[in-house]
């Protein structure tokens, strides 16, 4: 039997990979440990959230399916910093934990060239340091051209609780013994990192009158550029928030030397991410807070599990029972599910192309959190531009890579293998230096023509989205034309919301560049025949203007130095000059351009221009 | 890597006329921004045009400028030079005034680097360029390191530090939108933090510029009409015979320096030509060079002679010195007093009295400098200032941005995109001490905030 493409793994990144390859009508066979395990979420119940709502846009745009299983399940949906600037809106959706992974299953049985299958994939047949397929458990043997990997935390994963270590991936699953093993037999540098998880408690066993409420939005929102909201505003179920008490903090410090991470197990290796402390890191580490902020949240409309963000921790469960019901509100709560961290293997991204093809294994591919990666969006996006890039490859065609500039995604897969990591990457505000391009109003306008491209989006969709963009280059237009005479009416109605009258007769355009005017104010003198979505993207771009054009001139630099390729073979051995640490680097990270070696750290300007110089005489002008 | 890049490619200090060269696909759109003269993005390739450079309104130099373009140039780019005539701080405020109009300061050896690059040197020359290249840029790490002294470092790093901390919780608001505990960044609170770093950057700029003074002197200028003692004074200063001392009206026809040192400063002397309106063509140029040298000039010592009534011409010339540094010394004070102080119109504390014939009020005019320029104050050991014209540009860009800020506040933008600015400054800022900032605003978000699941 032989498959196209083989994705091991039944996780966020491996539904997208198998989703988009047997889209593009290639045979793919998705191999599962456990069917029941189909896009689970093992840990908190988001979708989105700061930067990671845009990165579900992006897959939305491109074509993948995260955003429209979402939007078809969730129990609750927000803007976040609805009150900011554009650039840093964000969706995020609280799941339904047994909705999602359903729906998300009925989407990929409708993939006529998708089998799925449940097995345990412990090695790979490899031949000329070319993949040809993957070996089971039981020593079966499957061929394909292709293989995905996207086995997210379960390549030798332990689960620590107290002083006990389990080898075992979440819900006690069976992990994969031996195949980060054979990765390591075959070249690849594995490293070891860690997670965690908090308690679930008894819905029913929570005094819900000492918390604080906290809603959805009561607007209606997608994150699907495709489909009308399919929840009704009202029906969205609320999370809550408590804080941890004085006593908590006395627990955790008396206790500290039970916890995993605090001395009760001696031989953890693996490293934590810097952004998801556990509460006993929270403690430690922030003395002097008096109380930690917890959130109480919803996890399916289904069962009565209670995810208690916030409080994620590794300490034995008689200890985690005492922490818990030192908590406003949970005084009498029942802990059906205890706390626990995770240690498991991970590929060093670095060794990774931008096509999330693997440097040392020909058509391997890696996605998700065995690139060292945390968090759904994380891995789906990961897991959809390797599904992409293997079937562009099996059809012979220039791969899918988004630049820096131009998603979330590109900034997500360049930082990873031009950087490698520290800890758990996840993707924050703050990594997209052109976060004012990368917005989540405009996910569509920047990527659904490379979805069109690859054969992901449909020539309506793409329709559509031409449609949009007329419109709102023609609405801007009107606003710079039509103008506004002060009439006394017109005076009465700026006086009544309390804005400045202008001097003189102005365009919309200009009236519009000042803060306190919006078009829904203008629509006071003359409706403006648009939908919203124009209106607002009419608005977005003419209100921050100067900053886009900035940000765009700064992309158009980058772009430049994007276009300046560093061929493959290149051996930085017969540079010379070039200082040790930067070549050393050099190689390992091999960058396909000259931005991308600009961003390595270790490698400074002079370095650049020695090697700029060496690529000009070796390679003369085909660059 | 085509951005458009200029530098002095003639040593600074040597000679009267310099040249700056730009190169890059700007170098001629930006040239023109500060030129008037002939439009220079309608004059032919491969031509000479006379002009000035402007700073808004004013004139800065008389100038030269050679425009070329592609290919035919060096670097195979287009190219434009610059002659200027007017001196160091001419030459200097040029400069400046490019790299404010969108050209970045070459890196040594970079405009051969391009002309490698472009094709214009042959491959046999590859390896001699790769040795030069290397070795400028190992001076390069090493002025990296040296280029600014002690205190200023600190100075600066504790300016980044400041930084950091604003935007770190910045970006917590943005990524952590749903915690309660966290500082929320508003524009009042963002306000003072903003001003004490616009107020941090001039200390720093203000330090340069007495570093400045303190490493090249004061350069002050002798002005006014024909026969009225400048030459006298210069000598009487420099106590040599330096300058040709005539009492035919017109006879110092060259600018003379000299130096003395008042309190442990440089003072540069420039003696000019009288200034008068003059058929002679040669001493024409000399006084063409005398208004230059009120431009150039740190300080302008304005010489009227207490001897004859006030004109127009030398209220003119008051008003002209007005928005510099200046002082007012009257000469002659051995002869009749025909001079209406009053009509000078100007404070008394800028007068010097003076008879140079009689060896008075010298001592007072070095101590009227002295009080001028507050070199009591100046820090004469350790002086902290940022000595290399990179790193004064960075920091002169880094406070227009924060002004940009200002107006950005005051324009209710979003704090969100404020903090882009306030990055990018941040970062600009990095390059002077050459900090690697890669890890560092994470590691501040995650250790300064407790977040996370």
């Amino acid at each position: 039997m032989n498959y196209d493409i083989i994705v091991v793994g039944g996780g966020h990144a491996g539904c997208e990979s198998a989703y988009a390859s047997s889209k593009k009508g290639h045979k793919t066979l998705l191999i599962t440990s456990n069917i029941n395990n189909i896009a689970d979420m093992p840990c908190n119940p988001h979708i989105g959230g700061s930067a990671k709502g845009i990165v579900v846009r992006e897959i939305d745009a491109l074509g993948g399916v995260m955003g429209k299983v979402a939007d078809k399940t969730h129990l609750q949906i927000k803007m976040l910093n609805s009150a900011k600037g554009p650039a840093v809106q964000s969706l995020r959706a609280q799941g339904d934990k047994i909705e999602y992974p359903k729906e998300m299953l009925n989407v990929l049985k409708t993939m006529k060239d998708l089998k799925i299958m449940e097995a345990m994939v412990e090695d790979l047949i490899v031949e000329n340091n070319k993949v040809k397929g993957v070996v089971l458990e039981n020593g079966k043997k499957i061929s394909a051209d292709i293989v995905i990997l996207t086995t997210g935390t379960y390549l030798k994963a332990d689960i620590l609780v107290g002083d006990t270590r389990t080898r075992q991936g979440p819900h006690g699953e069976k992990p994969s013994q031996f195949l980060s093993d054979k990765l390591k037999e075959y070249g690849f540098k594995i490293i070891r990192l860690k997670t965690g998880t908090p308690q679930r408690i008894d819905k029913k066993t929570i005094d819900f009158s000492k918390l604080k409420e906290e809603p959805g939005d009561d607007k209606l929102l997608t994150f699907s550029f495709d489909l009308e909201p399919q929840y009704k505003i009202e029906e969205q179920l609320p999370c809550y928030l408590t804080y941890t008490t004085k006593e908590t903090h006395k627990i955790i410090t008396d206790n500290l030397k039970k916890s995993s991470m605090y001395g009760a197990l001696d031989d953890i290796e693996g490293i934590g991410p810097r952004y998801c402390p556990s509460i006993e890191d929270k403690v430690v580490r922030f003395k002097d807070k008096e109380r930690h902020q917890l959130f109480i949240e919803p996890e399916s409309k289904q069962y009565d599990d209670i995810y208690l963000q916030g409080f994620s921790t590794s300490m034995p469960p008689d200890i985690q029972e005492k922490m818990v019901h030192s908590l406003p509100g949970l005084e009498n709560a029942k802990i059906i599910k205890y706390g626990y961290a995770i240690e498991y293997d991970a590929i060093y991204p670095t060794q990774l192309k931008k096509t999330l093809e693997t440097k040392i294994i020909e058509n391997l591919f890696t996605a998700g959190q065995i690139n060292g990666t945390s968090g759904y969006e994380e891995a789906a996006c990961q897991g959809l531009i390797a599904g992409i890039n293997a079937s562009l490859k099996l059809e012979k065609k220039e791969p899918l890579i988004l630049q820096r500039n131009e998603a979330y995604i590109g900034v997500l897969i360049d930082d990873l293998i031009t950087k490698g990591i520290r800890d758990p990457y996840r993707l924050l505000t703050s990594r997209a230096e052109f976060r004012l391009l990368l917005r989540s109003d405009n996910a569509d306008q920047r990527l659904r023509r490379y979805g069109y491209l690859v054969g992901l989006i449909s020539e309506e969709q793409i329709n559509r989205l031409n449609k949009k963009e007329k419109e709102i280059k023609e609405l801007f237009e009107i606003l710079k034309e039509k103008k506004l005479k002060v009439t006394k009416e017109v005076e009465n109605i700026f006086v009544m919301n309390n804005i400045s009258i202008p001097t003189s007769t102005m365009t919309y355009y200009d009236l519009l560049k000042r803060p306190e005017i919006s078009i829904s104010f203008l629509e006071n003198f003359e409706v403006i025949n648009y939908k919203k979505e124009i209106k607002e993207q009419a608005e977005i771009y003419l209100k921050y203007e100067g900053y886009i054009k900035k940000a765009y001139k700064e992309a158009e630099k980058l772009i430049k130095l994007e276009k300046k390729k560093i061929p493959d073979n290149i051996d930085y051995d017969k540079i010379k000059n070039i200082a040790s640490e930067a070549r050393q680097k050099l190689k390992e990270v091999k960058p396909t351009t000259i931005a991308q070696a600009i961003r390595i750290s270790g490698v400074n300007p002079s370095d650049i221009s020695i090697l700029s110089v060496y690529l000009k005489k070796e390679y003369g002008k085909s660059e | 890597m085509n951005d458009t890049i200029c530098a002095i490619s003639t040593s600074l200090g040597e000679g009267a006329i310099s040249i700056i060269r730009v190169s890059g696909e700007d170098a001629i759109t930006n040239v023109n921004k500060i030129f008037r003269g002939k439009d220079l993005l309608r004059v032919e390739s491969h031509t000479i045009n006379y002009g000035h450079i402007m700073d808004d309104n004013k004139v800065v130099d008389e100038v030269l400028v050679s425009v070329m373009k592609k290919p035919k140039t060096f670097t195979m780019e287009d190219v434009v030079e610059i002659n200027t005539h007017g001196g160091v701080a001419a030459t200097n405020k040029v400069l400046e005034l490019l790299l404010e109009n969108g050209c970045r300061i070459a890196e040594p050896g970079e405009f051969t680097k391009r002309a490698f690059l472009n094709g214009r040197i042959d491959l046999l020359e590859a390896e001699a360029i790769m040795d030069m290249i290397n070795a400028k840029t190992e001076n390069q790490r090493k002025m990296a390191i040296n280029q600014i002294e002690g205190k200023t470092s600190d100075l600066i790093n504790e300016l980044r530090s400041d930084m950091v901390q604003i935007i770190s919780n910045i970006n917590v608001n943005i990524d952590y939108p749903e915690y309660d505990d966290v500082d929320i960044i508003t524009q009042e609170i963002l306000i003072p933090k903003i001003k004490n770093l616009k107020a941090k950057i001039e200390k720093i700029l203000n330090e340069t510029e007495n570093g400045r003074l303190i490493k090249e002197g004061i350069t002050a200028s002798i002005i006014g009409r024909p026969n009225v003692g400048k030459s006298s004074l210069l000598n009487a200063l420099l106590q040599e015979e330096k300058a040709i001392v005539t009492d035919i009206a017109g006879t110092t026809r060259d600018i003379v320096e000299g130096q003395i040192s008042i309190n442990g400063i440089l003072l540069n002397i420039i003696d000019t030509a009288g200034i008068r309106k003059t058929q002679n063509v040669i001493e024409a140029i000399g006084v063409k060079k005398s208004l230059k040298a009120i431009d150039n000039a740190d300080l302008i010592l304005l010489m009227i002679n207490n001897n004859e009534k006030i004109t127009n011409d030398i209220q003119e010339l008051v008003e002209k010195v007005k928005n510099k540094k200046y002082l007012i010394l009257i000469n002659k004070n051995d002869l009749e007093t025909k001079l209406d102080r009053k009509k000078l119109k100007v404070e008394p504390e800028r007068i010097v009295e003076l008879s140079i014939l009689e060896d008075k009020g010298i001592d007072t005019l070095k101590e009227k400098i002295t009080e001028l320029f507050k070199i009591h104050e100046i820090e004469k050991k350790d002086p902290t200032y940022l000595s290399n014209t990179r790193s004064i540009s960075i920091l002169k860009k880094c406070l227009q941005r924060i002004k940009d800020i200002e107006k950005s506040i005051k324009n209710n933008v979003p704090i969100d995109i404020i903090e882009l600015d306030i990055k990018n400054i941040w970062e600009e800022l990095g390059k002077i001490n050459g900090t690697n900032y890669e890890e560092e605003l994470l590691d501040e978000m995650f250790s300064r905030f407790c977040l996370g699941k």
